[in-house]
């Protein structure tokens, strides 16, 4: 197996320097809560629905506590004292409070121990409910079998769930491992989860919890029929999440897009906001044995792939250090980077291997993400072809875990079906021909790759320790990453932060902390 | 004149397409048949293919039949000259004597900053610096999903000379909604003259732009200085005296 030499010594400082980060950051994380993680309490409770004017259930219980300011003692506490006055399920419950047949700003006078109980059950339930995702997607991989890796990684974007159905279908018989229906286009600025099957998107179509059991009931019918278990991606990023995460965990989704810096950068969330919900997603996706694939292939969207290749590295190991945080084992880490130097650049390939290469070594255990080159794509069809041809060699060749195809039309249009085909087709072909070629060669020793990738990690020792001196969020608000400024009082969401008061609880957080992705 | 594969005027043209049919003979004909209809001789389905349950892709040459006469197609050129970074800070220095104001947004639900972003930061796109670096240009990126009322307000607020509108989703043509919108707006304000409009996107053509009522159209792969360059020449041709 060719490898890098990396300095073990190096390896491990830059492990612990992010460790330290994701320390500091986690210290602010513990005192906070959000309207948004509240929502997820309820939902992983049970309670689902909108009301007549199509406002989800929970955004209108957490409302109420909000406006008679009595969140910081979190949405779990006052809803089992609820259900204890109702003596009804969390949906009646819920309903009856929506309704006005009940109140839930207060405790109806019930015994602390009844109302503690029932916490207890509702914990215990929702529990079950994530463990049983986790096993039954454990008895289908059995069933149907795991294709090996890379896996090949196809978005659809129609708009229109059903439309996504057939496109799915088509990809997966042209030999497509994983399923994302990419969403509608700001759907991550919104602060609630949309309801029900949806037919019209811009850009996607919505993710909602009837989406997600309409793809996977047909991936589930594919996987069958192709005798090889597919896996379905959606995004849990955004003002929502946590609840996604949550929607995602009961309709048995496999992986999500979770980064927990993505939203601050690209989306102009609230930095506080995102750590905050990114923690409670994170624990869910652990409990439920949901993948996450973080979004560092976006910083080279913006910022010179040769230049800042060090803030990818940077930030995959602050995304696993912040991840273990929450529970999440390696092997459910698709950190992610990407294939998009500037193809002008003499020896670019050299460069990419270094970088695949790097991210290959730093994190051993990991099914991580590699994604296609897009910013040098061009309108030449049959040129961005050869370029995603190059990138299919570099991902067999450094032996990555997911990835996502490269799209000829990449410059031009979403996808068309004979599109992905092309896709699949040559990834098929690169992934068969050169598929040992990884532990056939050795790299040259101190040579042009080995030096390469030796220049980025010491970059990222730098700036990590400039990080852990100076702090995540100082950085951020300095636009170190993707050359993006975001003040941490800035962007949207702040609104739904809040510091938990003396009587906060949510039991449920405190059992997946506890107990982590075990049964 | 017609398409030129190898020798002048055999018409070969290459086409791949998908027919929602199961592959076979019948397919095969049926994708020769229709490319007949589409004025199109001596046909050679060179590839077909199953790509999933009752589709078949197909890639076909063909010698197109019709000519064209070449002086009779017309096309909105961009005309303009194009000058550098330090030739355009010199001339607005020179020539005009004080900033230019532009004000740039990705409008509508759109959420990209790719091309806003390309043209207006600092860094600029493929070492071409973006406005906010240029001495002569005071700019004011709003980002994305911006509302075309909002867009108009900052531009008044701060009296710019130029707007700049990019739309890179173009799903069910949004983009062309978008861009009509403001336009309409700005109407509707009777403030067209008082803009300079540029639209930009990576399916936008200066064609498409000038026929939505814009200045000018900036598609894939342009870069601030022919943005700058044309809002620099538009502004010294509207104060020419």
């Amino acid at each position: 197996m060719a490898t890098l030499n990396l300095c073990e010594w190096e390896v491990k400082r830059v492990k612990q320097l992010a460790k330290s980060i994701a320390d500091q950051v986690q210290g602010f994380i513990n005192q906070y809560s959000s309207v948004s993680v509240e929502r997820t309490v309820l939902r992983l409770y049970g309670v689902d629905g909108v009301d007549k004017d199509g406002v989800p259930l929970v955004n209108r219980l957490v409302d109420i506590l909000k406006h008679s300011d009595r969140l910081v003692g979190g949405a779990s506490y006052p809803f089992a004292a609820t259900m204890v006055a109702t003596g009804r399920d969390a949906q009646t419950t819920a309903e009856m409070i929506v309704n006005g047949e009940i109140t839930y700003d207060e405790l109806h006078g019930n015994l602390i121990s009844d109302i503690l109980e029932k916490e207890d059950q509702l914990v215990a339930s929702a529990l079950v409910k994530l463990d049983t995702t986790k096993e039954r997607k454990k008895k289908k991989q059995e069933l149907f079998g795991i294709p090996p890796q890379p896996w090949r990684y196809i978005i659809v974007a129609t708009g229109n769930i059903y439309e996504d159905r057939t496109q799915a279908k088509s990809a997966v018989q042209a030999g497509a491992d994983m399923i994302a229906v990419i969403r509608s286009t700001a759907q991550s600025l919104l602060d609630y989860v949309p309801y029900g099957a949806t037919t019209e998107g811009y850009g996607g179509t919505y993710a909602t919890q009837e989406n997600f059991r309409i793809m996977r009931k047909a991936l589930d019918e594919i996987s069958e029929k192709e005798e090889r278990y597919i896996r379905l991606v959606n995004y849990s990023s955004g003002l929502c999440m946590a609840e996604i995460a949550a929607c995602a965990a009961l309709e048995d989704l496999d992986v999500l897009l979770n980064d927990s810096m993505y939203g601050i950068l690209f989306r102009d969330i609230n930095m506080k906001r995102t750590f905050i919900d990114q923690f409670f997603s994170r624990l869910i996706c652990a409990r439920a044995g949901i993948i996450i694939n973080t979004g560092e292939d976006n910083y080279l969207t913006t910022s010179d792939a040769m230049e800042k290749a060090y803030t990818v590295t940077a930030s995959d190991l602050i995304n696993e250090a912040m991840a273990k945080k929450a529970n999440l084992t390696e092997d459910l880490l698709g950190l992610g980077h990407a294939f998009e130097i500037d193809p002008k650049i003499e020896n670019a390939f050299l460069c990419e291997i270094a970088h695949a290469q790097l991210c290959r070594e730093l994190f051993p255990n990991s099914p991580i993400k590699y994604m296609p080159p897009t910013k040098h794509k061009s309108t030449d069809v049959f040129y961005s072809h050869c370029l995603d041809t190059m990138f299919n060699l570099a991902s067999v060749l450094t032996n990555q875990g997911i990835h996502l195809a490269g799209l000829l039309t990449e410059a031009i249009h979403t996808p068309l079906m004979m599109d992905r085909y092309q896709s699949l087709k040559s990834m098929d072909y690169v992934f068969r021909i050169a598929k040992d070629l990884g532990s056939e060669i050795e790299f040259k020793s101190d040579g042009f790759i080995e030096r390469r990738a030796k220049q980025v990690l010491d970059k990222v020792n730098v700036f990590l320790g400039e990080i852990d001196k100076k702090g995540l969020m100082t950085l951020i608000e300095e636009g170190r990453f993707a050359d993006i400024k975001r003040p941490v009082n800035g962007g949207k969401g702040l609104e739904g932060v809040f510091k938990k008061g003396w009587n906060y609880s949510n039991p449920i957080m405190d059992k997946l902390v506890l107990e982590g992705g075990s049964k | 004149m017609k398409p030129y594969g190898d020798t002048l005027n055999d018409g070969i043209i290459q086409l791949a397409f998908t027919l929602p049919v199961e592959c076979s003979e019948k397919a095969k004909k049926a994708a020769e048949k229709y490319v007949s209809m589409l004025n199109f001789k001596n046909i050679s389905v060179v590839h077909a293919k199953m790509i999933a349950d009752g589709f078949t892709y197909f890639v076909v040459y063909a010698e197109a039949i019709p000519d064209l006469d070449y002086s009779t197609v017309e096309a909105a050129e961009l005309k303009t000259e194009y000058m550098d970074f330090y030739k355009i800070n010199e001339i607005i220095k020179e020539k005009i004597g004080r900033k230019l104001v532009a004000v740039g947004a990705t409008i509508g639900t759109d959420a990209h900053t790719v091309g806003i972003d390309a043209i207006m930061n600092m860094k600029g796109y493929h070492g071409n610096f973006g406005l906010e670096r240029y001495s002569g240009f005071q700019a004011y990126n709003m980002g994305a999903q911006v509302t075309i009322k909002e867009l108009l307000d900052k531009a008044v607020e701060v009296s710019a000379d130029a707007i700049l509108v990019s739309q890179t989703v173009t799903q069910k043509d949004a983009h062309i909604k978008n861009f009509s919108q403001f336009i309409q707006l700005v109407n509707e304000y009777k403030l067209r003259d008082r803009f300079i409009i540029l639209a930009g996107g990576a399916r936008v053509d200066n064609s498409l732009a000038v026929k939505l009522g814009y200045d000018a159209g900036f598609g894939r792969g342009a870069v601030a200085s022919q943005a700058a360059s044309f809002i620099v020449n538009k502004f010294l041709e509207k104060n020419h005296d």
